[in-house]
């Protein structure tokens, strides 16, 4: 995947996680938890997505990494980059 | 087959945690005594017409968007839009006493105005007292020494009969425990009821039950029905697998059980020794409703509040009666007096009463029927002392009583709000055994429902052991 697909990735996450959200205004570099009103139950979502997606660990430490688009996708493409966007 | 979860009871929170799990690729069996879901919020059919169990109205009303309030975050876990519950607000509620009458809608500011108005005197108190609810976190799992909601209102309202009518409605609503009530509750049911609000979904109990076992049959979640827990078996303090009533025996690691915390402890083999705590905080409040179907709508006959709440006496007394139910105070629903989009095709008015389950309990069969249409009747006498009778409008009417909700649910006393001591975090003495619903601690249909999510991610989504079996 390359950078546009992880946040394709992350972005296709958030809206099963929220389907009342407009998740095509999400600015990258703005905590998700502001601009969502995420919750700590919402980054377990996060998480478990991750996992059942990619299976991918994300260890309780690093749950700080996912606190914004741009962080996310920093801290998912060298874990994603030979993994295909699944339709 | 092993699982990796059962669910014990497919009401709310049995089918919110099945959802959860399921979602998360858990290998989930929800098991039911019952043939049909629901539980304590189910719906029966008689005669042509489907009528709810529970549901008065949902609490905890929040408008699209408010993802933060508890319906906002049942709603994002379950992955369910807001559009999905079809709900339409109250249009007013009212809380009746002898001497006064308090409003409230979905907009707190009304309520307000409304006690400053009635108790000018005690405004400055009552808003001292929405300062400590608002910044008090209730929904926290863990558990706290049980504090007085009486001493507490004491200490900012000096007027007792505003306290009663602060009261009647949250303790009708949530109130497992006679004449008091734990502050945490108070504080869930204060906000769920006056700052948040009410309101139905179109269709009824019967509309969202189809939607969330539609959402868990999706998910790949397996759902027994008419499958009744004979008990629950443990190993060195383990938890292991239920037998079933008929012989068939399943496996899992971990269970989570909807059934109430003592009814659970009583199932489990070998059996636990249970301390005075634990049976001598068994439920005991439960109520008797009657229902009746009307020839036009409940407006026309000087019905126009959505909920009322009253009391016919000066002092509103919260405890199991001495007699088979109690008329003096009640909870009347009108659920025609909601904001449909069209008309629902049928009048009706719901009577709440506080009940005896022991005193239902000792009637004969015939003496049982006979008691219903008396206590029915009474009831409605003492309700016509303040409100219109509506008697002649009556084309069909049902009663329920402990008894019905004991034989349906399995909650001992027939308890609708289960124990007085409840199990925060969920645990039990026995490990990977976990309860959620009425007895971990959150009530009503939103209440319940939040109770599976949570317990769900806690113990089996979160969980370190979990991620590692
Ligand atoms: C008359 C009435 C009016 C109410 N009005 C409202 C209202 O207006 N608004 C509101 O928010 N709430 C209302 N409630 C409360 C609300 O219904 C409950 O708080 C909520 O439904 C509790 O859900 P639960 O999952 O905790 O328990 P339950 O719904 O009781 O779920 C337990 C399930 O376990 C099953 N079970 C028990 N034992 C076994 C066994 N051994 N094996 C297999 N299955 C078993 C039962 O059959 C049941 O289906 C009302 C309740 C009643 C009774």
């Amino acid at each position: 995947m390359n950078r546009e697909e992880v946040r394709q990735a992350v972005v296709d996450i958030l809206e099963d996680i929220a389907p009342d959200e407009d998740v095509s205004s999400i600015k990258d570099d703005i905590s998700l938890r502001e601009q969502m009103d995420l919750d700590s139950m919402d980054f377990l979502d996060i998480v478990m997505e991750l996992r059942k997606r990619f299976n991918i660990e994300v260890p309780e430490s690093d749950y700080q990494e996912l606190v914004s688009m741009a962080s996310c996708i920093k801290y998912l493409q060298p874990l994603l980059k030979d993994r295909q966007l699944a339709s | 087959m092993k699982y990796d979860v059962i669910v014990v009871g497919s009401g709310l929170s049995g089918l919110a945690a099945g959802i959860r799990l399921a979602m998360f690729d858990k290998r989930v069996v929800i098991v039911e005594k019952h043939t049909v879901v629901g539980g304590l919020n189910s719906y029966y059919t008689r005669k042509n017409r489907t009528i709810d169990v529970g549901l008065h109205a949902m609490t905890n009303y929040a408008p699209k968007g408010a993802r933060s309030t508890p319906l906002g975050k049942l709603l994002k876990q379950l992955r369910l839009s807001h559009d999905d519950f079809r709900l339409h607000e109250q249009e007013m509620s009212a809380i009746r006493f002898p001497d006064k009458c308090l409003h409230f809608t979905n907009d707190f500011e009304l309520f307000k105005q409304e006690i400053s108005e009635q108790f000018p005197d005690q405004i400055d108190g009552f808003m001292g007292l929405v300062k400590k609810i608002e910044s008090y976190d209730e929904l926290s799992l863990f558990t706290s020494e049980w504090t007085s909601s009486q001493d507490i209102l004491k200490s900012y309202i000096s007027n007792p009969i505003l306290i009663d009518m602060l009261f009647c409605p949250l303790m009708y609503y949530g109130n497992a425990s006679e004449r008091d009530m734990d502050f945490y509750q108070f504080v869930i049911m204060f906000k769920s009821i006056f700052i948040e609000g009410f309101a139905k979904p179109l269709g009824g109990m019967t509309y969202i039950l189809n939607l969330l076992v539609d959402k868990y049959k999706n998910l790949g979640g397996e759902l027994r029905m008419d499958s009744e827990v004979e008990s629950i078996t443990s190993k060195n303090g383990i938890f292991k697998g239920v037998n079933l009533v008929g012989g068939d025996q399943l496996t899992a690691d971990v269970l989570i059980s909807s059934m109430g915390r003592v009814e659970t402890l009583k199932c489990c083999n070998p059996p636990l020794e249970l301390d005075w705590e634990d049976s001598g905080s068994t439920g005991q409040v439960s109520f008797m409703e009657s229902l009746f179907a009307l020839d036009q709508e409940p407006k026309n006959l000087g019905y126009p509040n959505s909920i009322v709440f009253f009391c016919t006496e000066n002092q509103f007394r919260y405890e199991v009666p001495a007699e088979l139910i109690d008329v003096s105070s009640g909870v009347l629903c009108c659920p025609n007096n909601f904001k449909y989009p069209e008309n629902l095709s049928e009048g009706m008015i719901r009577l709440t009463n506080l009940a005896s389950f022991r005193l239902w309990n000792t009637l004969s069969r015939r003496e049982y029927i006979d008691a219903k249409k008396e206590w029915r009747a009474k009831a409605l006498e003492n309700l016509f002392t303040f409100f219109p009778d509506f008697r002649d409008s009556v084309v069909f009417l049902d009663s329920f009583t402990p008894k019905t909700i004991y034989k349906y649910t399995g909650h001992l006393n027939g308890a609708v709000y289960g124990s007085s001591k409840k199990a925060k975090d969920g645990t039990t003495p026995i490990r990977n055994l976990f309860i959620c619903g009425t007895d971990q601690g959150f009530l009503g249909i939103v209440g319940a429902t939040l109770s599976g999510i949570s317990m769900a991610n806690l113990h089996v989504l979160q969980s370190k052991s979990a991620q590692n079996r």
